[in-house]
């Protein structure tokens, strides 16, 4: 084993026991808080094996929206709702058989997915190599930009500028010619949502009178 | 490549004396070190600026005697000072979380500075997606902050973390808004390559700041969202020691206070460099002969193997001018919070829900049609603004240089003037770019 397989392995199974140890805590611990706590271990260890995968688009949006946005939205959650200092959550016994058979049934569902996938054919039609190259040959030495481009985000950022890779591949017979790009719908679309977001928040949030102690109410 | 620090210039030299994988994971380590050394490093010096600027607004000489004159060793003292005091725990705190929760705030903070390039060649990950992994780590050092809050055991604390928590997730938006901003007209989330492309011509023409009106705007709603994002005064309601003692760090004591303290420091340092690299041109001088002949010897550097002193040097100039950027913002920073007074909470957020959002999303837009509209009211050809077309161009070049199997080495050179991973859409596009009438296509 080379020095770069070996580097590789060990981060894989450092992620790999630290989601799974994240994750099994969150279902151990009775601390709500506790368990968002778990919860961004777990998550954010998943969002290193995809960076490990050099799919750092979709670690960055791990990052962003489960670590950064639902835990943060839980705990706050929490902390506004909580009668007692910390929340326990007792499960009963029953709960916990039905929830380990069907924790323990989903993962017999997916090692027979996983098992069921002829990895050797998909490789050769994904990658149109040789049937006998399988296994193939890792690149030999170190690949230094590999990492750093990751070049899984730039055709989405280039076509939301009207950039489009694909559409001005020349080999293909519906080839257009560059537009303006998605940009300007996507961007209207998103701050509508803002905008649907905080007026849902301005709906929902407690009428008080005008003048009565409007400075208690974003702190309680 | 240039891209990647660690394994830069360093790293082949270590790999021919060590062998590969020894060679580039030592020089991984070296690296890394460095970067962790910076990183513990400009909260020390910040927090002496921080003393003796605060302490010259109010009339003081602040710090004087450590370290002999300007008191400059007080960071270290006070550093002594921390490390000697008890860790102390409260009875009724949560004590894992508790125990945690400086940790990772100060991860999140250590994270962004993986991203953060210093100058052209120098940076951990010149990730693509640079600027959006950016802001996605450091969002998550208010996870810390609300840990600490909720598991102190304590009201102040619990209401400096609630209050952290709603400010941080209401100035997110902004913050993501503005950053979006210049990212529209140089059309790269690589933080590499946004800078790369301020190079200016004259004087500071490049900088994308003064690129158009809302970029010019989106700065200054830019640093205040970025000022309120790092908890700093007028917006520090999470810590507000005239109402809360000391709000989320009112339980914590000794190092893990300081923690904190680090975090927040080094928090300070990424948005004024992420603010000089995203609107002041990074490590670009602004005077266009001095940009120009830097430029050439870091590309030069690019095509070198091992070290190459030339390259080297131009990479430390950049890196001389961008720290000193990122350093004049945090002054502006400090300057600000001794200045101001703090304000309340339902201010703190009325300013971000009631203006700075929609400043902000009037800021994109705007910046988002300011192309169409010079392309309807003035003689220009394309829609594209000025850094995305000259980009293009590139990559017209490009391929006409591929074409031409002579001119070979010189394409590598040209290709990396727009940063590290230019090759392979550079070649695929070029055809169609060099077929496209983009002005006309463009205009509708």
């Amino acid at each position: 084993m080379t020095g770069e397989q070996f580097s590789e392995q060990f981060f894989f199974w450092l992620l790999a026991l630290t989601t799974c140890g994240g994750a099994i805590a969150v279902v151990v611990s009775q601390n709500i808080v506790r368990m968002a706590f778990w919860l961004v271990v777990a998550l954010g260890s998943v969002a290193a094996i995809y960076f490990m995968l050099h799919a750092d688009f979709v670690g960055a949006t791990q990052l962003m929206i489960y670590v950064g946005g639902t835990v943060v939205l839980l705990i706050f959650g929490v902390m506004l709702t909580a009668s007692g200092p910390y929340v326990k959550i007792k499960t009963s016994p029953g709960d916990m058989v039905i929830a380990g058979g069907v924790g323990v049934l989903v993962l017999f569902l997916l090692i027979g997915t996983v098992t069921a996938v002829d990895w050797k054919q998909a490789h050769v039609s994904l990658t149109g190599s040789d049937p006998d190259d399988y296994p193939p040959e890792p690149a030999a030495g170190y690949n230094t930009s590999t990492p750093s481009s990751g070049n899984t985000a730039r055709p989405i950022g280039l076509k939301l500028l009207g950039v489009s890779l694909e559409d001005t591949d020349p080999d293909r017979k519906d080839a257009k010619n560059l537009s303006t790009g998605y940009l300007l719908p996507f961007e209207i679309v998103s701050v509508h949502l803002l905008v649907v977001l905080i007026g849902a928040g301005y709906l929902a949030r407690a009428k008080r009178r005008a003048g009565a102690n409007t400075d208690v109410e974003s702190t309680t | 490549m240039s891209a990647l620090f660690a394994a830069n210039s360093l790293g082949e030299f270590l790999a021919k004396r060590l062998g590969e994988s020894w060679g580039f994971g030592l020089a991984a380590f070296i690296h890394a070190f460095i970067l962790i050394n910076v990183f513990a490093l400009a909260p020390l010096i910040f927090i002496w600026l921080e003393r003796k600027v605060s302490g010259r607004i109010q009339d003081r000489l602040g710090p004087t005697r450590v370290g002999g004159r300007f008191g400059w060793l007080q960071g270290l003292a006070d550093g002594g000072k921390l490390i000697q005091k008890e860790d102390l725990v409260p009875a009724a705190a949560d004590s894992m979380l508790f125990r945690m929760a400086p940790y990772i705030a100060c991860i999140a903070a250590f994270g962004t500075f993986m991203l953060l390039p210093f100058s052209g060649g120098w940076v951990a990950v010149a990730s693509d997606i640079g600027l959006f992994l950016l802001v996605a780590i450091l969002s998550l050092e208010v996870l810390g902050i609300i840990l600490a809050g909720y598991s102190s055991g304590s009201k102040w604390s619990l209401f400096g973390g609630m209050r952290e928590a709603a400010q941080m997730v209401s100035y997110e938006i902004p913050l993501a808004i503005t950053a979006l901003v210049p990212i529209v007209t140089v059309g790269s989330l690589n933080l590499v390559e946004i800078a790369e492309m301020q190079t200016s011509q004259y004087f500071l023409d490049g900088w994308l700041m003064f690129n158009n009106p809302f970029t010019f705007i989106a700065f200054f709603v830019y640093f205040t969202v970025a000022t309120a994002g790092c908890k700093r005064a007028p917006f520090d309601l999470a810590e507000a020691e005239s109402e809360l003692v000391g709000g989320f760090h009112t339980e914590y004591s000794g190092m893990r206070w300081s923690y904190f303290f680090m975090a927040e420091y080094a928090a300070m340092f990424v948005v004024s460099g992420l603010a000089s690299i995203l609107f002041l041109g990074g490590w670009n001088t602004g005077i266009g002969f001095i940009d120009e002949s830097l430029a050439i010897a870091r590309y030069r550097g690019v095509l070198e193997t091992g070290i190459y002193i030339p390259s080297f040097l131009a990479n430390l100039v950049g890196m001389v001018v961008f720290v000193t950027k990122a350093s004049l913002l945090v002054f502006v920073q400090i300057w600000i919070r001794w200045t101001l007074p703090r304000l309340r909470i339902d201010q703190v957020m009325m300013t971000c829900l009631k203006y700075l959002i929609p400043i902000s999303c009037v800021l994109f837009l705007g910046a988002t049609l300011w192309p169409i509209g010079l392309l309807k009211f003035t003689q220009r050809s394309t829609v594209f603004s000025e850094p995305i077309q000259n980009r293009i161009e590139r990559m017209k070049d490009d391929a006409q240089s591929e074409h031409d199997d002579a001119k070979k080495s010189r394409e590598d050179a040209d290709s990396s003037v727009s940063g590290a991973n230019e090759e392979r859409p550079a070649v695929e596009l070029a055809p169609a770019v060099a077929s496209a009438p983009l002005g006309s296509e463009g205009s509708r």
